[in-house]
């Protein structure tokens, strides 16, 4: 615990959230998913700025996304995107200090087109001091129906390496914790992943889309820097603070369904809802509305709604009666009872390259949300002195994400 | 209270992977003799305007699920779907 306690702090996957593996699924929307049965996505770069700014975090960075066809069959895109973490956050503050660190990430990926079928396949890799992960993945499209309707099946698998930093007494630097994990030095944590997506044209006004998705991991799949508490009467605060104890594995089933519908005057509504509940016993809805209107005749303007609720996992508590209550115990955020909130809206610009024939479509676009969770079972445990343990305010994060990013067809 | 989160439901992983491959053949299969599509090639204009894409700018979509997935317990079934357009 103490090597905790001087630690550099709760590093990406404390300020970030959970699994990274989750991120290169996100990855996977970016570089695997537009490639659609029977035919290739268009060539294209898009050069983006992001800005996360909320519970006393900032993470910017750039994504830089190429997409280009080789032949008639063969489409190939790379990404790189990178995270710039600037954190106090208040679980930084309970356990360990502020820090600043950078992750990034790269990515490859190929799509074959072969009469209405694509093959993709790709590898994805992450960095950053204390988390190294790497994941492959392949998928087929199939069109059928005379193209009324798409079927895809994927397959994913990740190797991750844990590690765990810690502020040398002596030094004053940053090294890895040699001990961590009965003297080796790092954890590791694998993960599959199978999925089974369809699209299919309704009307000559409407499209559905149903995704469901199948995750497993098995291995460290805890934040080394994060840590529960339990009630300590008379000692301290109140409460002491010990390790997190996750279970090595976790198994998740997500399935949602979008309906996506245009309307008579240029302009397109989409709702989407999706099902989510896992091993670790953690239920979760979510809901979006999104609302596309062009205007003029260079303006594309977006709105969205989103709506998010998940109930905690089993082993979750904000504070323990007591030390080693349940064989499996942890507190982080990401795995409490909340509800989140998120309104966006963002404008697309589209114009012509000056003087480039052949640069004849692009766009500017801005894009901005605000983010509210609101923590049903996660307390402010930094207000512990003024309302006592288990007594202190439920918290609220408050976020603005905002992106800017240029596009350009060629 | 003692928690034990299950065991991956490896044999059921199997199960549905099975079951995906075998709706995916029969589709396929039923493909052989496929209706006439309702939605004739010429009626699906719509679905080529970008604004009815599932996922327009993957850039920007993937880097707000990125956020969200960060910060929430839910995970997965959010990659765009799409395709089945005929604006090929």
């Amino acid at each position: 615990m103490q090597l905790t306690r001087e630690a550099r702090g709760a590093h990406t996957r404390c300020a970030a959230g959970l699994s990274p593996f989750t991120r290169t699924l996100g990855t996977l929307c970016a570089i695997a998913a537009p490639a659609l049965g029977g035919v290739l996505p268009e060539d294209r770069a898009d050069v983006l700025w992001h800005v996360y700014k909320g519970g006393d975090i900032t993470i910017q960075g750039p994504s830089v996304l190429v997409r280009k066809k080789v032949g008639d069959n063969l489409s190939l895109s790379a990404n790189y995107y990178e995270d710039m973490i600037s954190s106090a956050s208040i679980d930084v503050k309970l356990s360990a200090s502020p820090y600043h660190e950078t992750r990034r990430q790269g990515s490859l990926g190929a799509d074959y087109l072969h009469g209405k079928s694509t093959y993709s396949a790709g590898f994805i890799t992450s960095k950053e001091p204390d988390y190294k992960a790497n994941t492959s993945y392949f998928a087929v499209s199939q069109d059928m129906f005379g193209d009324l309707t798409t079927v895809t099946l994927g397959y994913r698998r990740g190797w991750d390496r844990v590690f765990k930093d810690r502020k040398d007494p002596v030094s004053g630097r940053i090294v890895t914790d040699s001990v961590f994990n009965n003297n080796l030095g790092h954890n590791s944590a694998d993960h599959r992943g199978y999925s089974l997506s369809l699209s299919q044209i309704l009307t000559r006004n409407a499209i559905l889309g149903f995704n469901y998705e199948l995750l497993t991991d098995q291995g460290y799949l805890a934040n080394p820097y994060r840590e529960i508490r339990y009630l300590s009467p008379g000692l301290g605060p109140g409460f002491t603070l010990a390790d997190q104890v996750y279970p090595n594995t976790r198994t998740s089933y997500a399935a949602t369904a979008q309906l996506k519908y245009y309307l008579p005057y240029r302009a397109a509504l989409t709702g989407q809802y999706r099902y989510f509940h896992d091993t670790w016993g953690i239920l979760a809805h979510t809901v979006e509305l999104d609302y596309t209107q062009p205007v003029l005749r260079h303006w594309i303007l977006d709105g969205s709604l989103r709506y998010y609720r998940q109930g905690a996992a089993d082993f979750y508590s904000d504070l323990f009666p007591r030390a080693n209550y349940q064989n499996f115990m942890a507190r982080d955020r990401e795995l409490a009872a909340f509800r989140s909130y998120t309104v966006g809206a963002g404008a697309a610009w589209q114009f012509a390259m000056p003087g480039v024939p052949s640069l004849g479509k692009n766009s500017i676009n801005v894009r901005v949300d605000h983010l509210l969770v609101d923590y049903s079972d996660f307390r402010n445990a930094l207000l512990v002195g003024t309302y006592g343990a288990g007594n202190e305010p439920l918290y609220k994060l408050n976020a603005n994400i905002f992106q800017v990013f240029v596009s350009i067809w060629f | 209270m003692r928690v034990s989160p299950g065991l991956p439901s490896v044999s059921l992983t199997v199960k549905l992977m099975r079951a995906a491959a075998e709706a995916l053949l029969l589709a396929a299969l039923v493909g052989c003799a496929a209706p006439t599509p309702w939605v004739k090639p010429y009626e699906r204009e719509h679905f080529a305007d970008p604004i009815m894409s599932f996922n327009r700018d993957p850039v920007s979509s993937t880097y707000l699920q990125h956020v969200f997935e960060t910060r929430e317990g839910a995970r997965g079934a959010t990659g765009s779907v799409g395709g089945g357009c005929g604006c090929n």
